[in-house]
């Protein structure tokens, strides 16, 4: 892939982000380039998501740019994030689906807030999301009646039925079964194929990041490891790399002293 | 002694912000009330949900409330002479205190508590970021149908209580106890002034608005919290604090309303 | 029936309730009902008004006929000047005479009117001339003394 001609469109500036006093995300920065696939790796509590929170305007950094197709979202005012989230789709870990509506309707929500369509063409092309989905059959069904792969389908398709530019996913395979896992990182490869999206996906599934990934950028304990393609995460000697590739939990030198400490502390 | 004085001054100092933040949920929702287009689908749901589906609890209280006042009134006038005047004593609790008040407390039990849960586990499920994220205003999509309704539902239902009352206390006043019907009526009629409606009106319009206020921006802004509640825990303390504060909020509105419209 | 039918249906026949009660007691307790019109207003002027309230009822015969619709201060003559309203098909002798009574002895004052033998009536908006204040208890305690020792 020829990298240099393709534009930028996520660019991620020296991110510090907290909670309370708690430093969740430390000195982050990250390009994601036009129609690439990034994958944003690190087991849980590594503050991924809340990365994923910052670069979506959820939550605000201390310090640190975002900007999302040229624009910064850290100073925009609430009007103008509205207008670029319409171009961005979000597939949230549990599908996020309104429980007081059925699927279709739910699919058809973003449709009827933002576009001047008549009922017939908003409900012929959320079904269209659906079938892609493989979810033609259960749109009438409740969020409470569908399993866990159901929803997260369902999920990512309310966040692309407005064809959107990028498409965040969090957690695509998390408390699925392999095989449903495999099959919706087909889907993320069609919809960047069949699209022409931006795709970035927050995920710990070492299997999943490898097959679908265009880039790899790696967190631990909210400090970036390493960002790069899948064969120089594979021969990066970074320990912690090392580890997570073979899936060994990380042996951090211990001071005795220090362990005691911990252990008898009140 | 150093210790309890920060805590003290940062209590103080998170409470102001979390007013300041309350004043700007209602801001904001009111700012979308008043900007087409507006949502008459969800406003209709709503208007099911707090109005519609709470006639029948409200027509049960608002009978037995009549029955009671009536029956007690009765046994007090009965000592001083003067049943004649039930009518006016029944009427008068009834619009002024007891149907705007019991009312809301009822609207809260069944609306807002189970608002502020829906709120507060939208929150927890992401509902609330995914709305955000698809660029629909929470504010306008979720709250402002919500106020409204409060707005619109919690005076009609008033009236609704009050004049079911007045008819239960005539159940018990005139076919119990053989108050003579005219002088019930006519009684109450004479008595009863359009200030007096307008203060009953204005209770229950300003309780309205602070049963759904406090319902939602408890739940919106649980994650907000300093005591970093979250979960299906969170939402059931949210919960049962808005109903706590609501209860709370309106009767000491309803204190300062009467004083104020007296 | 569809879903939303039966919301609109549920909404409307709640709508429906609550303004038929608003309306009843708007038109049934209210001061102002719609047939505001076939009432007229007359004044009369009493050196003490003292316990009268606005909205306390008007008897003639020991009927009630009316209401006092305000009660100002007129600062010229230093009396109390009620607004009392009268139904139109009733017509008051202009020698009639207006007296504040109170219903038992703590009960609420209201107007009374003993109507006069003249064949000129109270024109609407003006006054009954001949009018007595409110008696206060110490007086009709005097007076029922005075009379039964009479």
């Amino acid at each position: 892939m020829n990298e240099t001609s393709k534009k930028t469109i996520i660019d991620v500036k020296g991110l510090n982000a907290f909670y309370g006093d708690r430093q969740i995300l430390s000195d982050i920065s990250l390009e994601i380039i036009e129609n690439e696939i990034m994958v944003i790796m690190g087991h849980s509590g590594s503050g991924k998501s809340t990365l994923l929170r910052h670069v979506l305007g959820l939550n605000r950094p201390v310090s640190g740019s975002i900007k999302i197709l040229d624009q910064e979202i850290t100073t925009l005012d609430h009007y103008a994030l509205y207008e670029l989230r319409k171009k961005i789709g979000v597939a949230f870990q549990n599908g996020a689906m309104f429980s007081s509506m059925n699927l279709l309707e739910n699919v058809e929500l973003p449709l009827h807030e933002h576009t001047r369509l008549d009922k017939n063409t908003i409900r012929i092309m959320a079904r269209l999301k659906l079938e892609l989905m493989d979810l033609g059959d259960n749109e009438s069904l409740m969020p409470s009646e569908l399993s866990g792969g159901m929803l997260k389908r369902a999920g990512l398709a309310r966040a692309v039925v407005m064809d959107p530019n990028i498409l965040f996913f969090d957690e695509p395979s998390a408390g699925l079964d392999p095989v449903t896992s495999a099959e919706l990182d087909d889907l993320i490869l069609q919809l960047r194929d069949a699209m022409n999206m931006t795709i970035v996906v927050v995920t710990h599934e070492l299997e999943s990041a490898f097959k679908i990934a265009d880039r790899i950028t790696v967190i631990d304990k909210g400090k970036q490891i390493m960002t790069g393609n899948k064969e120089e995460i594979k021969d990066s000697d970074d320990p912690r790399i090392i580890n997570m590739l073979q899936r060994r939990a990380a042996n951090e030198t211990i001071n005795a002293d220090d362990y005691l400490n911990k252990l008898t502390r009140n | 002694m150093d210790t309890a004085k920060t805590l003290f001054l940062s209590t103080i100092d998170y409470q102001i912000k979390r007013l300041g933040l309350s004043g700007i949920f209602l801001y904001r929702t009111f700012y979308q009330i008043f900007t087409p287009p507006y949502l008459l689908e969800p406003l209709l749901k709503q208007l099911a949900f707090i109005g519609a589906r709470s006639l029948l609890v409200i027509v049960v209280a608002g009978l037995f409330v009549g029955m009671v006042i009536a029956l007690q009134f009765y046994d007090t006038l009965v000592r001083f002479g003067s049943v004649s005047l039930l009518g006016s004593a029944v009427g008068l609790s009834l619009i002024r205190e007891l149907g705007p008040v019991l009312t809301a407390l009822m609207i809260i039990g069944r609306a807002g508590s189970a608002m502020c849960a829906e709120i507060g586990i939208m929150r927890v499920d992401n509902q609330i970021d995914a709305l955000e994220c698809m660029a629909i205003d929470p504010y306008r999509y979720l709250f402002s149908p919500r106020i409204l309704a409060g707005v619109i539902s919690v005076p009609l239902l008033t009236a609704i209580f009050i004049v079911v009352g007045i008819f239960g206390g005539y159940f018990v006043g005139v076919i119990l106890f053989g108050v003579s019907p005219g002088s019930y009526f006519q009684n109450m009629s004479d008595t009863v002034l359009n200030r007096d409606i307008i203060m009953g009106f204005s209770k229950s319009l300003v309780f309205g608005l602070l049963i759904v206020w406090i319902a939602c921006d408890k739940g919106f802004n649980m994650h907000l919290d300093r005591r970093g509640i979250y979960g299906s825990e969170g939402v059931s303390r949210i919960t049962t604090e808005a109903v706590v504060l609501s209860s709370i909020a309106i009767l000491f509105s309803d204190y300062l309303l009467s004083a104020l419209i007296l | 029936m569809d879903n939303k039918q039966h919301t609109e249906l549920l909404v409307g026949l709640f709508m429906l309730t609550g303004i038929i009660a608003i309306t009843f007691l708007a038109l049934r307790m209210g001061d102002i009902g719609l047939f505001d019109n076939d009432h007229y207003i007359i004044k009369a002027k009493f050196t003490s008004a003292s316990g009268l309230k606005q909205g306390a009822y008007v008897e003639m015969a020991g009927v009630p006929v009316g209401k006092v619709k305000d009660i100002i201060f007129d600062p010229e003559d230093f009396l109390a000047v009620v607004d009392i309203s009268v139904p139109t098909n009733i017509t008051i002798p202009d020698d009639s005479i207006a007296s504040i009574r109170t219903a038992g002895i703590i009960g609420d004052k209201f107007i009374k009117i003993s109507p006069g033998g003249s064949d000129q009536y109270v024109e609407p908006g003006n006054e009954i001339i001949e009018t007595e204040p409110s008696v206060n208890l110490e007086e009709l305690i005097s007076k029922y003394i005075f009379e039964s020792g009479d």
